[in-house]
C-alpha cells in the first residue's frame, strides 16, 4: 500500500505548474526541509524565497508578492505560521485580499513528541473565524496534488493544512471529482455518519469497515473543504442517518466538529458526537499513539458509534 | 533658481492647505489622528506631488510607484492628499467615519490609490519587502515607498523586514519615519527607547538620511533615486513635529487623537489661514 508524504506531492505538482506558470513563488521559512521544498528550490531558485525564521514577515512579504501579481505559497510549520503570524493573516491576507496560499506543514500532532509548543490544534479555531479565507486539508496524496493544481487556479487566500506523517492512500487515482467546497462521500451508509478530514479520513474508513460486520452501515464522509463548510452534505448527513461524529485532528474547541454542529443544530438538530484533541495540552507521542489516547481509532469509533446509535435510538 | 525657489513655495503652500483640509475633516466627525497627520504631512507632500511616479486617473497602473501608509491611522492626511491629487473625488471625503463609509480610520483598498489595507502597526514594511522583491523579479523600476511611525518600531516585524529588505539588496525600497517623537502614552523615548536610531538601522544594513521632516526640498531631495545605494535599501528618518502647524497641538501627545472644540477649530483655522496667506 502506498504511503507518500502528501507535502512531497504539493512541492512535485508545483514544480510542475511553475513550469508554465511563471507567477508561482515558494516561501519559506528555514523550513524548506520539513517542508518538503527542497526540489523547487533546486529547479527554480530564483523563485523560492527564504525568510528565515520570521513567521510574521513571511506572511506580510507573501501578501507584497501577491499584490504584485505574484502567486505566493507559503510552507511553514502550522503551529507558527498560523499563530505567530495571525495578525498578517488577518489584516495582509484576508482583509486585504491578496493571493496568498499558506502551506501549514507538520499540522496538528504530527510533531507528537515535541510539546504543545509545536502542535497546532488552534489553528482551524482561529482561521474559521477570519472572514475570506478558506481552509482545505487534503486526505491522501491523490488529493493533495487536485488540491495544489486548483489552489494554483483559486485567486483569494487559503491555508492547506499538510500533516507530516506520509498517509495511506484513500482515493485510488486523481480522478474523483474534486472540487472545493464539495466534500466527498466516500462510503454510503444510513445508520449514522462521520465526518472528518486530513489522516483521521482513513481511520474513520477503517471503522466503518469493522462497524460493518456488526450490521451497522456507517456514512463516511471526507470533509477535504473546512471553511466554506458544504453544509449541504452536513444536512443531508444529518436527515439520511439521524446521528453525526466528527473526528478532527485539532482540539474539540470550535473547531471542525463545532462548525458541522452550528450546522446542524440551525437545521437538522441530530445526536452528534465530537472527536479530537480535548482541551489541554496534548500528550506527547508518535500520532498513533496520540490518536489512540483521545479514543481515535477504528475500535473505539466503533464504540462510540454503538453509543450514538443507542441515543438516536432511545433518546438522551 | 528663481523656478526652483517658486516650486518649493508651491509645495509649502500645498502642505498648508493639505493641514487646513486635515483640520475641517477632523473636526467635523470628531474622529481621526490629527497629531500624526499634521507631522506626516509634509512627507506625503513631497511624496505625492514631486517623487513618486503616479497616474491617479489610473491608480492601478503598472509601472506605478508603491506606497504603505504603515502608520495607517494618520489617515486624514493621506486622505486630504488622494483626493486633493485627484484620486476620488473630495466630496466623498463628506462620509469620513460615518456609518457604512468606504472612508474609515484606516487605509483600505476599496479607495483609489491606497495599495493595502492597514492599520495594525508594524506591517507595513513586510508588505514593501514583498513589492520591491517582486520588482526586481519582473525586471520593474517601480520603486516603494513605506510611511512609519516612531511609536511603531517597537514592533519586532519591522525588524524581519528590515533584516530581509538588506539580505534581499532591495534599492528599490524606501523606508521613511516620521519621528515626531511622541506616542499614545507620551514620548517615545520614554515609553521604549529607540536611540540610537541611526545606527540602529545602519547596523541593518541600510543606506540612511536623517531629513528635517517639515523641510520639504530636504525630503524630495532624500527620496530622490540620486541617494541611491546600489543593493542597499534607503531609510530616511524625517525628524518631525507632532501636530506641526497648530501652535496648541505642537509636541503635545494629548492630540495623538485629540479632537477640537469650537473655539481650538476657529484658531486652527486661523493659524493655517494666516500661514496659507503668507506663502501666497
Amino acid at each position: 500500500m502506498n504511503k507518500i508524504h502528501n507535502r512531497q506531492v504539493v512541492c512535485e505538482t508545483l514544480i510542475e505548474i511553475a513550469k508554465s506558470d511563471k507567477d508561482i513563488v515558494v516561501l519559506c521559512s528555514d523550513s524548506r526541509g520539513s517542508a518538503s521544498m527542497k526540489p523547487f528550490a533546486e529547479k527554480y531558485p530564483e523563485r523560492l524565497i527564504e525568510i528565515g525564521i520570521a513567521e510574521q514577515n513571511i506572511v506580510g512579504v507573501a501578501a507584497g508578492l501577491a499584490h504584485s501579481g505574484k502567486k505566493p505559497f507559503v510552507a511553514s510549520p502550522a503551529c507558527f505560521l498560523t499563530t505567530r503570524s495571525a495578525e498578517q493573516i488577518k489584516v495582509d491576507v484576508s482583509y486585504s485580499n491578496t493571493n496568498v496560499k499558506l502551506l501549514g506543514i507538520s499540522s496538528g500532532i504530527s510533531y507528537g513528541a515535541l510539546g504543545m509548543s509545536h502542535h497546532s490544534l488552534q489553528d482551524i479555531a482561529l482561521l474559521r473565524a477570519i472572514p475570506n479565507i478558506m481552509i482545505v486539508v487534503p486526505a491522501d496524496r491523490f488529493e493533495a496534488e487536485n488540491m495544489t493544481r486548483v489552489l494554483s487556479e483559486y485567486k483569494g487566500p487559503a491555508y492547506m493544512r499538510l500533516g507530516r506523517n506520509p498517509v495511506e492512500d484513500v482515493y485510488s487515482s486523481c480522478d474523483y471529482g474534486f472540487e472545493l467546497g464539495r466534500a466527498v462521500t466516500l462510503k454510503e451508509g444510513d445508520s449514522l455518519s462521520i465526518l472528518t478530514f486530513g489522516e483521521t479520513v482513513k481511520t474513520a474508513l477503517d471503522a466503518a469497515e469493522l462497524m460493518e460486520k456488526e450490521g451497522i452501515k456507517c456514512r463516511v464522509i471526507n470533509m477535504h473543504t473546512i471553511k466554506p463548510i458544504d453544509e449541504e452534505c452536513i444536512i443531508k448527513a444529518a436527515k439520511e442517518t439521524g446521528a453525526i461524529m466528527t473526528i478532527e485532528e485539532h482540539s474539540i474547541l470550535s473547531g471542525f466538529g463545532a462548525a458541522v454542529a452550528e450546522v446542524v443544530v440551525q437545521n437538522c438538530p441530530v445526536p452528534m458526537k465530537i472527536m479530537g484533541i480535548p482541551d489541554e495540552p496534548a500528550i506527547p507521542g508518535k500520532s498513533k499513539e496520540v490518536f489512540a489516547h483521545y479514543g481515535i481509532s477504528a475500535e473505539n469509533l466503533c464504540k462510540e458509534a454503538e453509543k450514538l446509535i443507542n441515543i438516536k435510538k432511545n433518546g438522551w | 533658481m528663481n523656478k526652483k525657489i517658486s516650486q518649493n513655495v508651491n509645495l509649502q503652500k500645498k502642505a498648508a492647505q493639505i493641514r487646513r483640509d486635515i483640520v475641517d475633516i477632523v473636526y467635523r466627525t470628531s474622529a481621526g489622528h490629527i497629531g500624526g497627520s499634521l507631522s506626516e504631512t509634509d512627507i506625503l507632500v513631497a511624496l505625492y506631488y514631486e517623487v513618486m511616479k503616479i497616474d491617479p486617473k489610473n491608480p492601478h497602473w503598472s509601472e506605478r510607484d508603491r506606497f504603505i501608509l504603515s502608520k495607517g491611522h494618520a489617515i486624514d492626511a493621506y486622505y486630504c492628499v488622494l483626493a486633493d491629487r485627484g484620486f476620488f473625488d473630495k466630496e466623498r471625503l463628506q462620509t469620513y467615519s460615518q456609518f457604512g463609509s468606504d472612508f474609515i480610520g484606516h487605509p483600505n483598498r476599496a479607495i483609489p490609490g491606497i495599495e493595502m489595507n492597514t492599520g495594525a502597526l508594524g506591517h507595513g514594511l513586510s508588505i514593501g519587502v514583498g513589492m520591491a522583491i517582486a520588482g526586481k523579479m519582473d525586471n520593474k523600476d517601480y520603486r516603494v515607498f513605506v510611511l512609519m511611525g516612531d511609536g511603531e518600531l517597537a514592533e519586532g516585524s519591522v525588524w524581519e523586514a528590515a533584516m530581509a529588505a538588506a539580505n534581499y539588496k532591495l534599492d528599490n525600497l524606501v523606508a521613511i519615519i516620521d519621528r515626531n517623537r511622541l506616542q499614545i502614552t507620551g514620548k517615545t523615548e520614554d515609553v521604549m527607547a529607540l536611540t540610537p536610531l541611526e545606527d540602529k538601522w545602519k547596523s541593518f544594513g541600510w543606506n540612511v538620511s536623517v531629513v528635517d521632516g517639515h523641510d520639504i526640498p530636504s525630503i524630495c531631495n532624500a527620496l530622490s533615486k540620486e541617494n541611491k545605494i546600489d543593493g542597499v535599501p534607503s531609510l530616511i528618518i524625517a525628524e518631525t513635529i507632532k501636530g506641526k502647524g497648530i501652535s496648541f497641538m505642537e509636541n503635545n501627545a494629548s492630540w495623538h487623537h485629540g479632537v477640537m472644540n469650537a473655539d481650538q477649530y476657529k484658531m486652527a483655522c486661523e493659524e493655517l489661514d494666516k500661514m496659507l496667506e503668507v506663502l501666497s
